[in-house]
């Protein structure tokens, strides 16, 4: 039986109707046409799918659709608005040439983003563990790790 | 992976009509806590439930409370959420150190303490350091509630005490005595979305400078998470040193009853429970060397 489901993403009020056995990667994807989301594993071991549940990354393939009715989501079309300055971190991740084929990238910004709000300043070991849930299969990590340290470079200037 | 297969939604608010609801389905309803087991269990066929039940909705079954000289932990906390305790850190320094360990940072936010023990995989990471302190499971069914102690919980791969329509409801964890010293180990391959090759967990209670008290507990090498009794014994009583610890580290091994598969042989899994007790006992007698200085 379809239910109908609010909730928020971005900052946009939405509602859909869904099957309860879609996750909130499917409703983000085909329902919200979202497609920064990727679906690679769809069992929570790549975090190809990392979004922002009330501000905490999580895998979206692992949620189901019912379980966020009325809840906040931020994807990576969230991150940075249109005709505006991207995130110091997908700055940072363009400078450092952190993007190989970009299909684990919008996770990665995601889990790199939410490190730095809660931790401004992680020590390298700090910036793997926050990222070890997700796998870039061009085994470009050096490269990502080098950008979340500028990220944190670029943002603490941002504050100062 | 497949998609999942088409079922109920349940989403009762109390404790009371969750028990209710699964008395009435019985077999044919899953309970979903985090989410991050069932879900790919029911993607691979292996759970297939007509009616899946979402007790996150029941507010007392989660948080993190003083009670009774030690401390409550509602089922349904998140393994980040223990973690990032700083009551837990303090208190029970092996279930802070696997709590950092088990799988990814966004697993670990949805994942919860009562799913990680229900699915009783015999590598969860949240049982070995359960295990050394002794925690006592409390859970609900419709008759009442009855409390049972956490090396009684398990009774083998994904099975435990827990029957057709019951919860667990919250974990409660004693206090340890006054100097004592715990620890945690995980081995895998990886040091992340790891599926433990082995866990250990150690603690010991120094008194006199002797070891009045020791609990080792072993993951992934015994069809349950278990205590190794023999390696508890070679510790009690005796003045702690590298001699002692190889002796209680060569007990835990034979206290252990691995299998071989993909992740490891048996003989290795053996190999490595004494390296990792080992190196377990070592660090807490160094530990308990500067503590009592």
């Amino acid at each position: 039986m379809k239910q109908r489901i609010k909730l928020f993403v971005n900052g946009e009020a939405y509602e859909v109707y869904t099957e309860p056995n879609r996750t909130l990667l499917d409703v983000l994807r085909e329902d919200l046409e979202l497609t920064g989301t990727k679906r690679g594993c769809d069992s929570g071991e790549c975090g190809a799918c990392t979004v922002l549940l009330n501000g905490k990354p999580v895998n979206s393939c692992l949620i189901l659709a019912p379980e966020v009715d009325g809840q906040s989501v931020v994807t990576i079309e969230g991150i940075s608005k249109p005709n505006l300055p991207l995130h110091p971190v997908q700055e940072a991740f363009i400078e450092k040439w952190a993007i190989q084929c970009g299909f684990c990238t919008p996770g990665m910004v995601i889990s790199a983003k939410a490190l730095l709000d809660r931790n401004p300043e992680p020590s390298e070991e700090e910036i793997k563990l926050a990222l070890a849930g997700n796998l870039c299969r061009c085994t470009g990590y050096v490269k990502i790790v080098e950008a979340v340290k500028a990220a944190a470079e670029k943002m603490k200037e941002g504050r100062s | 992976m497949g998609s999942l297969p088409p079922f109920e939604y349940l989403e009762p608010s109390t404790l009371q009509y969750a028990l209710y609801i699964l008395n009435r389905y019985g077999e044919s309803a899953s309970i979903l806590a985090g989410g991050t087991d069932l879900l790919v269990q029911m993607r691979d066929g292996k759970k297939t439930p007509k009616y899946v039940v979402n007790i996150k909705k029941i507010p007392q079954l989660e948080g993190i409370r003083l009670e009774n000289e030690g401390v409550v932990i509602g089922a349904l906390t998140t393994v980040n959420k223990i973690h990032e305790s700083n009551l837990i850190k303090e208190k029970f320094p092996a279930l802070h150190q696997a709590a950092g360990v088990l799988a990814s940072y966004q697993v670990r936010n949805r994942a919860t303490i009562g799913g990680n023990l229900c699915n009783a995989s015999p590598a969860a990471d949240l049982a070995p350091p359960l295990l050394i302190y002794e925690a006592k499971l409390k859970i609900a069914g419709l008759k009442g509630e009855d409390e049972v102690p956490i090396k009684r919980f398990f009774l083998g791969p994904g099975k435990t005490v827990i029957e057709q329509g019951m919860i667990l409801k919250e974990i409660y964890i004693p206090t340890p005595k006054e100097h004592t010293y715990s620890i945690h180990l995980k081995f895998g391959e990886r040091r992340a979305m790891e599926c433990a090759i082995i866990n250990v967990a150690a603690s010991i209670s120094i008194g006199d400078s002797i070891c009045e008290d020791a609990k080792i507990a072993l993951g992934s090498v015994a069809p349950t998470p278990i205590r190794s009794e023999n390696a508890e014994a070679e510790l009690r009583g005796k003045k702690l040193d590298e001699e002692v610890i190889k002796r209680a580290a060569e007990a835990a091994a034979k206290d252990s009853k691995p299998i071989s598969d993909i992740r490891a042989s048996a003989e290795y899994r053996r190999e490595m429970v004494k390296v990792f007790v080992r190196r377990a006992l070592h660090s807490l007698m160094i530990e308990s060397n500067m503590g009592n200085r």
